[in-house]
C-alpha cells in the first residue's frame, strides 16, 4: 500500500509526518533543527529518500541541509569535518552570492525600498527549494532579496541565474511586508527550459530557455496599492499552483484577488466569485483534477486570520468562479490563525489527500480531496510550510 | 592549542561538545581562530561571519577574559591567556527575540 509523507517547517524546526495510504493514523518526528526557522523542506521527485531543507535564523543565517534516507538523517552538504586542520575545505552549500560578474551580472545592484529609494541587494534567507525533476542532485532556491539559484551538485554550491534580476525591472521591484522574496518556482513537465517564478512584491516572471532570459507575466493583474494598478511590476503576488498535466494553466493567489492564466501567464483574469474574501496566501490543485483548486481565505491584510473566527477551505471544481466552503473537522468558532503561502500540499493517492499547516501550530489533513478534515498535530510551532511526497 | 566555546546551535550544527579545541599557526587573532575554526567546522562558514565581507553577523559577539571584543580589529592579537589557551574565546548569541 502507497504511503505518504507530510514535510512541515515550522518557526522552531521541521518535523516530518507519515502515514500509510489510509491517512488515519500517523508517526510524527522531529524536531529536527530545533530552534531554527525551517522555511521549506522538499523532496526530489527522482528520488524521494533525497531531501532539500532551508534551515535558517536571525542569529546564523542561512544552512541548507540535505538528507539522503527520507529525514532520518541529515548533513549540510560540503560542510564535513575537515580531516585534518589545513585541509582545502569543500564549496559551502550556504554561500549565496548575487551574480556581479562583468560577463552576465550586469549592474545588479539596487531594488527599491520601502520609502522609493533604491537599495542594493541583501542575501537573507532561502524561502522554497525546488528540486528537478529530472535530477536529484539539480534544486533551485529562490530567496530573499529576491533572486533565483541553481545548484547542480547536490546542494554543495550555488550559482545564480541572474537573468532574471538582469531583465531590467529590478530597480522596481519591491519588499512586501515579509520581505522582498523569491517564494514559488513552478518547473514545467512538458517542457525543459520552462520555469515559473514569483516575487512579492514584483510580480510574476516566466522563461523558456532554462533560466537566461525572463519575461514578466501580469498583464491582467490589478493591484489597487500601487501607484499604476495595472503596472508590468510590482504586483503582490503571494502564491501560484499548476497542475503537472496542463502546465500551461496556472492559479495565482494574489494579496488580494484569485487569478487564473490559460495562456502559461501571458495574461490573467480574476476567478475569486462568490469568496467571502480574495486575500489569502494558499492556493492549490487537486491531484487528479486540474480544474479542482483550493484556498483559504483570509479576511485582510491587515487581519491575517480567517473571516468570523471560522477556518474555511474553500474549494471550486470549475477552475475558479464557483466556490464551496469545506468546513468539516475545521474549527467553526474562534479560529484566528493564518495559513502562509508554502502550507497547503496535496498527495497523489486515489482519493486525493490535501494538507495545509497554520500559524497555530496545527497541520490539517483531508483524506477525501476536502470533504472531512482532521488534525495530524495540532501543537507545533507556528508552520511556515506543507509539502507532501506519495511514496510506494 | 586555543580553546573556543560555540553557542548552542552552532554546536549543535558541527556535532561537537561545549568547547572545541584548534591549532592556529602564527599570530592568535579573532581572524586566525575563526578561520582555524571554519577549516575545521566547514559547515560553521557563513554563521558567524559573512562568507563575502567576513563581518561578524550583527547577533554575534565575542567575548574572552570577562572583555568584550567583538569592536577591536580582526587583526588585533588576542588575549595571551586565550593564546595559551587558559581562557577560551566565546562566541556568544545575542539574548534577543523568541
Amino acid at each position: 500500500m502507497s504511503r505518504v509523507r507530510v514535510l512541515v517547517g515550522t518557526r522552531k524546526g521541521a518535523f516530518i509526518l507519515e502515514s500509510d495510504g489510509k491517512r488515519e493514523r500517523w508517526d510524527v518526528s522531529g524536531p529536527h533543527f530545533a530552534g531554527w526557522e525551517l522555511y521549506h523542506i522538499k523532496g526530489s521527485p527522482v528520488d524521494p529518500n533525497r531531501l532539500y531543507a532551508s534551515q535558517t535564523s536571525g542569529w546564523f543565517g542561512q544552512v541548507i541541509q540535505r538528507s539522503n534516507d527520507g529525514g532520518k538523517t541529515w548533513e549540510a552538504p560540503g560542510g564535513e569535518k575537515t580531516p585534518e586542520p589545513g585541509a582545502m575545505p569543500p564549496p559551502a552549500s550556504n554561500k549565496f552570492v548575487y551574480d556581479s560578474s562583468a560577463e552576465t551580472g550586469k549592474p545588479l545592484t539596487t531594488h527599491q525600498w520601502y520609502d522609493g529609494t533604491q537599495k542594493p541587494w541583501e542575501f537573507k534567507r532561502v524561502w522554497h527549494l525546488e528540486p528537478s525533476l529530472t535530477d536529484r542532485d539539480t534544486v533551485y532556491a529562490g530567496v530573499e532579496d529576491a533572486a533565483l539559484f541553481r545548484s547542480t551538485d547536490g546542494a554543495k554550491s550555488w550559482h545564480e541565474l541572474s537573468g532574471l534580476r538582469g531583465h531590467g525591472t529590478g530597480p522596481k521591484w519591491q519588499p512586501g511586508a515579509g520581505g522582498m522574496c523569491l517564494h514559488t518556482i513552478i518547473l514545467d513537465p512538458s517542457d525543459p527550459g520552462r520555469i515559473y517564478i514569483a516575487i512579492s512584491a514584483a510580480g510574476a516572471f516566466r522563461t523558456d530557455d532554462g533560466g537566461k532570459t525572463w519575461k514578466p507575466i501580469n498583464q491582467g493583474l490589478r493591484s489597487q496599492y500601487i501607484p499604476d494598478p495595472t503596472a508590468e511590476i510590482g504586483h503582490c503576488v503571494h502564491h501560484v499552483a499548476m497542475h503537472p498535466s496542463r502546465p500551461g494553466v496556472l492559479f495565482m493567489q494574489k494579496h488580494w484577488d484569485v487569478m487564473r492564466s490559460d495562456n502559461a501567464g501571458d495574461s490573467w483574469h480574476e476567478v475569486s466569485g462568490n469568496l467571502p474574501t480574495d486575500f489569502g496566501f494558499v492556493i492549490d490543485v487537486h491531484a487528479h483534477e486540474p480544474e479542482t483548486i483550493y484556498v483559504v481565505p483570509i479576511k485582510s491584510d491587515g487581519e491575517h486570520f480567517p473571516p468570523e473566527g471560522k477556518l474555511r477551505v474553500y474549494r471550486s471544481r470549475t477552475g475558479g468562479n464557483e466556490w464551496e466552503a469545506l468546513t468539516k473537522g475545521l474549527p467553526q468558532s474562534n479560529c484566528y490563525v493564518n495559513v502562509l503561502r508554502d502550507a497547503m500540499a496535496v498527495d497523489s493517492l486515489d482519493s486525493c489527500g490535501v494538507y495545509f499547516g497554520t500559524t497555530g501550530g496545527q497541520v490539517y489533513a483531508s483524506p477525501d480531496a476536502g470533504d472531512n478534515w482532521a488534525p495530524i498535530v495540532r501543537d507545533l510551532p507556528a508552520v511556515l510550510s506543507v509539502e507532501v511526497q506519495t511514496l510506494p | 592549542m586555543i580553546r573556543v566555546v560555540l553557542p548552542a546551535h552552532l554546536r549543535t550544527l558541527a556535532h561537537v561538545g561545549s568547547e572545541v579545541e584548534l591549532e592556529v599557526e602564527g599570530r592568535v587573532t579573532q581572524r586566525s581562530v575563526l578561520d582555524a575554526l571554519e577549516a575545521r567546522y566547514p559547515m560553521l562558514r557563513g554563521t558567524i561571519r559573512d562568507h563575502v565581507t567576513q563581518q561578524r553577523r550583527p547577533f554575534l559577539r565575542f567575548f574572552a577574559c570577562e572583555e568584550d571584543l567583538s569592536h577591536e580589529p580582526p587583526d588585533a592579537p588576542l588575549p595571551d591567556s586565550v593564546a595559551s589557551g587558559k581562557e577560551p574565546f566565546l562566541i556568544i548569541g545575542a539574548i534577543a527575540g523568541g
